[in-house]
C-alpha cells in the first residue's frame, strides 16, 4: 500500500513547497550557465550567489567560504581529502561517523575515536588520539542512526589543547534543521550540509571551509566555485536548497518543540505497548543528547527485516539502520561502536521526524507496531 | 485497527482474500524471473525477494549487487514489489563454514544443497509465513506434484535441466508451501517466455558454479584463505608412491586430472583420500567401484523408503538401482564410489522420495 506515515526524514525529507517553487522558477527558459557572461547567465549567477548568501547566514559564516557540492557525501570527501592528505595517521574521526566520512578517513589510513554506550564521543579517547601531527579531525554534529548530538564545543576545546594545528571538520548533515549551526561553525573549520534532509532537492549540498584553511580540490576542470569544485553549478538545485534551508531555519525552534512532543509521545507509547523495547542513544530516560527528530528503538526477539516489511505493508516508512546504497539492511557500525551486541534477533528501528510529521503519524505507528511485533514473536521470525 | 487505510494488512489479521500471496525467490536469473511472471499470470498476488547471501567476491553467484539489480528490474517490469533480505549471517553459518570444514576433513560438499536446506526452504519459508504469505516459489527446474495424498518433488519437464536432485530435503511441511512453477516448462520455453515479455534477464547465461567462489581466484584460493592446505603423497593401491598433490583437501574421489602422476598409461582415478595421513590413493576404474555406501542425515519427503530404490549421486548424474536397508545402500551392480559429503537422492519413477549425504 502507499506510504501514509512517513517517518524517514533522516533518509530524505519530502520536498517543501517553497523549494519546489524556487526550483521551478529556475527551469525552462530560465536555464543558463551561471559561468557565462550574457544576461541570462548573469541572472543565473545571481541566483547562485543569493542562495549562497542565504546558506551563509544560516551557518553564521561568510558567503565566500561556501562551496556547492552534489551533496553531503561530496562535501565530506572534499573536506577530508582536501585537508587531510599527508602522514597516514594524520586524520581521525569518531567511530560512529557516516560512511561518507568513515570510508575516506579509513582510505587515508586514519584512526577512529571511541564513543560511549550512549553514542557520544569519548573526549579522553579523543585527547589520546590527537597529537601535534594530526592534520584533520572530523566529528559529526548529530549521528544519523541514533540521533545523538555530539559535544562539538568540548571536542573543539580538546583539539585546541592537543592539536592546535589540526583542522576540525563537522559533518552537520543531520544537524541542519535541528541545531543552531552558527554555534557549531564558530568552533569548527569546516562543515558539510545536504539539502534533501530538510525538504530541499536531492543532489545538492555544500561545504563551508573557514577562510585561511588550505583546501585542495578533488574535481579539476573549469575552475567553478573558486577552483574548489569544478563543474557547472546546478542553478535550480541551488535555488531549491537555499529555499528549503531558509524556511527550515526560520521555523527551526517551532519545529523542534512540535516534533519533540511527537517523538516523546511515540517513545512513551511504544515503551508502554511493547515488551522488550529499549530506546537507544539515551541516558536513562534523558533525551537531552538527542535531536528532536530521532527515535531509535531496539525490539528484542524480532528480526528487523521482517518488522520493516510488515510496517511497510501497513504504510509506515521507517529505516532499520542508516539508509545506504544497497537498499538492504546491514550490520550497523554505529550500534557496534556503542557496544550493543545481540544474543538474539533484535530489530533496530529508526523513526525520524520532520516538517511533515503529525500526531496521526504517531497514532498510526502506535496502532500497528505492537500488533506486528506480537505477530512476529508468535511466528518466530 | 486500520481496515480502511490498509486492506492487505487487515486481511493478514482477520482472514484471507481470494487470491494467494506468493513470495518468489528471485535470484536475478531467467528461471526465477519467469516463475514470478507465471504466478502473476495465474492471478496470484506476487512479491519478489532477493536474498543477499554473500558479501565477498562473486562472479557467478545469485547474490551479487548486479544480480539484485537484475531481479529488481524484472520485478519493476512485471509491476510487482521487490524486497531484499540480507541473510548473510545464516549463509556463512549453514553454507560457507560447513563447506570449508568439509574440505578440511577431505569430504566433497554440496553447498547448493545446504543453501536450499537452510536458506531457501527454511529461513525464507519461515519468514514468508511470518509476513503473511501463503507460499514461497523458486525458479528450480522441478515440479511439485501430488502422489496420492502426498506432495512430492518430481523431475522437471526438461530432463537436461532437471534440478530435483538439489530439492531432496523437502518434506511435506515445506512442500505444502513451496511452488515450483517453471518445472512445467523446458528451458527453451522459459527463455522464450522471458523474451516475449521483454524481461531483462531473458538472455542471461545459466549460473552453474558455486556462487561464493570466483572463476578468477577459484576454489583453492578461497580455501587457502580460510584453512591450511597440505601437500600429500599419491600412492597406488599397492602402496607405491606414484605422485604428489599440493593440497589433499582439494582432492575428490573419482578425480583423474591434476594428480601429477609419473609414468603408466592406464587411466587412474582417486579411490581414497585420507587427509589426516596426507595420502591420496589412486587405482583403476575397477578399484573405483563400490558395492555399498552408508548414508547419513536421511530426510524423506513423506514415509522413509526401504528396499529397492533408484539412486542419483550427482546433479546431472545417471540413476542406478540399489537396495536401501536402514542407512546402508547396497548397489545392484558395482557403482562408482560416492565421494563422502555428496548428496545421495532416492527416486521412485519421477518422484523424489528423499535423500541423504554419503559417509
Amino acid at each position: 500500500m502507499p506510504t501514509v506515515t512517513y517517518l524517514d526524514h533522516a533518509a530524505s525529507s519530502p520536498t517543501l513547497p517553497e523549494a519546489t517553487a524556487a526550483m521551478v522558477a529556475q527551469l525552462g527558459a530560465a536555464v543558463a550557465n551561471p559561468s557565462g557572461s550574457h544576461t541570462a547567465a548573469r541572472s543565473a549567477r545571481r541566483v547562485v550567489d543569493d542562495a549562497r548568501d542565504t546558506v551563509a547566514k544560516v551557518l553564521g559564516v561568510e558567503s565566500g567560504e561556501i562551496t556547492w557540492t552534489s551533496g553531503g557525501t561530496e562535501a565530506d570527501n572534499l573536506a577530508i581529502f582536501g585537508t587531510g592528505r599527508g602522514a597516514a595517521d594524520a586524520v581521525c574521526c569518531s567511530a560512529i561517523e557516516h560512511a561518507a566520512v568513515l570510508t575516506p578517513v579509513e582510505y587515508l589510513g586514519g584512526r577512529t575515536v571511541a564513543v560511549g554506550s550512549a553514542g557520544l564521543v569519548d573526549l579522553d579517547a579523543l585527547a589520546d588520539t590527537l597529537d601535534t601531527s594530526t592534520r584533520l579531525v572530523s566529528v559529526m554534529a548529530v549521528n544519523n542512526e541514533v540521533g545523538t548530538i555530539q559535544p562539538i564545543e568540548a571536542i573543539a576545546e580538546v583539539i585546541r589543547a592537543r592539536a592546535p594545528q589540526a583542522a576540525f571538520h563537522v559533518d552537520a548533515v543531520q544537524g541542519l534543521g535541528w541545531l543552531d549551526l552558527a554555534a557549531v561553525s564558530s568552533v569548527a573549520d569546516a562543515l558539510s550540509i545536504s539539502a534533501h534532509k530538510v525538504g530541499g532537492p536531492q543532489g545538492i549540498g555544500a561545504l563551508w571551509v573557514r577562510r585561511g584553511v588550505a583546501l585542495v580540490p578533488r574535481a579539476l576542470g573549469g575552475g567553478q566555485e573558486r577552483g574548489l569544485r569544478s563543474g557547472t553549478v546546478p542553478v535550480a538545485l541551488v535555488a531549491g536548497a537555499a529555499a528549503a534551508i531558509e524556511v527550515t531555519a526560520a521555523r527551526r525552534e517551532a519545529t523542534v518543540a512540535r516534533v519533540a512532543r511527537l517523538r516523546d509521545r511515540l517513545a512513551e507509547g511504544l515503551a508502554e505497548a511493547v515488551d522488550g523495547l529499549s530506546e537507544t542513544g539515551v541516558v536513562g530516560a534523558d533525551r537531552r543528547h538527542k535531536v528532536a527528530g530521532n527515535l531509535h528503538v531496539r525490539i528484542a526477539g524480532v528480526e528487523g527485516e521482517a518488522l520493516l516489511f510488515l510496517l511497510d505493508a501497513a504504510g509506515i516508512a521507517v529505516s532499520a539502520a542508516a539508509a545506504c546504497s544497497s537498499g538492504a539492511i546491514g550490520a550497523s557500525h554505529v550500534l557496534a561502536a556503542m557496544g550493543i551486541v545481540d544474543d538474539e534477533p533484535t530489530a533496530s528501528v529508526r523513526f525520524s521526524f520532520g516538517h511533515s510529521s503529525t500526531d496521526e503519524d504517531v497514532d498510526h505507528v502506535l496502532d500497528v507496531l505492537p500488533a506486528v511485533v506480537a505477530r512476529l514473536r508468535r511466528t518466530g521470525s | 485497527m486500520c481496515s480502511t487505510c490498509c486492506p492487505r494488512w487487515w486481511r493478514d489479521f482477520v482472514g484471507r482474500g481470494p487470491e494467494m500471496r506468493v513470495l518468489v525467490a528471485m535470484s536475478g536469473g531467467v528461471d526465477s524471473s519467469v516463475a514470478a511472471a507465471l504466478l502473476l499470470d495465474a492471478g496470484h498476488e506476487v512479491v519478489g525477494v532477493t536474498m543477499r547471501l554473500w558479501g565477498g567476491e562473486s562472479d557467478t553467484g545469485c547474490c551479487s549487487v548486479s544480480e539484485v539489480d537484475d531481479a529488481r528490474r524484472v520485478a519493476h517490469r512485471l509491476g510487482i514489489d521487490h524486497h531484499v533480505f540480507n541473510l548473510g549471517d545464516d549463509f556463512d553459518r549453514y553454507v560457507v563454514e560447513p563447506y570449508v570444514a568439509d574440505h578440511a576433513a577431505g569430504r566433497t560438499p554440496n553447498p547448493c544443497v545446504e543453501c536450499n536446506r537452510h536458506l531457501k526452504f527454511d529461513k525464507l519459508l519461515r519468514r514468508a509465513d511470518a509476513l503473511g504469505f501463503d507460499a514461497v516459489a523458486t525458479g528450480h527446474h522441478a515440479r511439485r506434484v501430488r502422489d496420492g495424498d502426498r506432495w512430492r518433488v518430481a523431475r522437471g519437464v526438461d530432463a537436461a535441466k532437471d534440478q530435483s536432485y538439489v530439492l531432496s530435503m523437502l518434506t511435506q511441511r515445506e512442500l505444502e508451501r513451496t511452488w515450483l512453477p517453471v518445472g512445467e516448462l523446458t528451458k527453451a520455453e522459459v527463455r522464450a517466455r522471458a523474451a516475449a515479455m521483454d524481461l531483462p534477464t531473458a538472455a542471461k547465461p545459466d549460473s552453474q558454479d558455486v556462487c561464493f567462489i570466483t572463476r578468477a581466484a577459484g576454489r583453492e584460493d578461497f580455501l587457502r584463505r580460510r584453512i591450511p592446505l597440505h601437500p600429500a603423497e599419491v600412492l597406488d593401491t599397492a602402496g607405491t608412491v606414484v605422485g604428489a598433490v599440493d593440497a589433499v583437501e582439494l582432492v575428490t574421489i573419482g578425480q583423474r586430472k591434476g594428480l601429477d602422476l609419473a609414468g603408466g598409461d592406464a587411466r587412474r582415478y582417486v579411490v581414497d583420500v585420507d587427509v589426516a595421513a596426507r595420502v591420496v590413493t589412486v587405482g583403476s576404474v575397477d578399484d573405483l567401484l563400490q558395492r555399498e555406501v552408508r548414508i547419513r542425515d536421511l530426510v524423506w519427503s513423506a514415509e522413509p523408503a526401504e528396499g529397492p530404490v533408484f539412486v542419483q549421486v550427482s546433479a546431472h548424474g545417471e540413476v542406478a538401482p540399489a537396495r536401501l536397508t536402514g542407512d546402508l545402500l547396497r548397489w545392484d551392480m558395482p557403482h562408482k564410489r560416492v565421494a563422502p559429503g555428496q548428496s545421495v537422492v532416492f527416486y521412485r519413477d519421477e518422484f523424489v522420495l528423499g535423500g541423504g549425504i554419503a559417509r
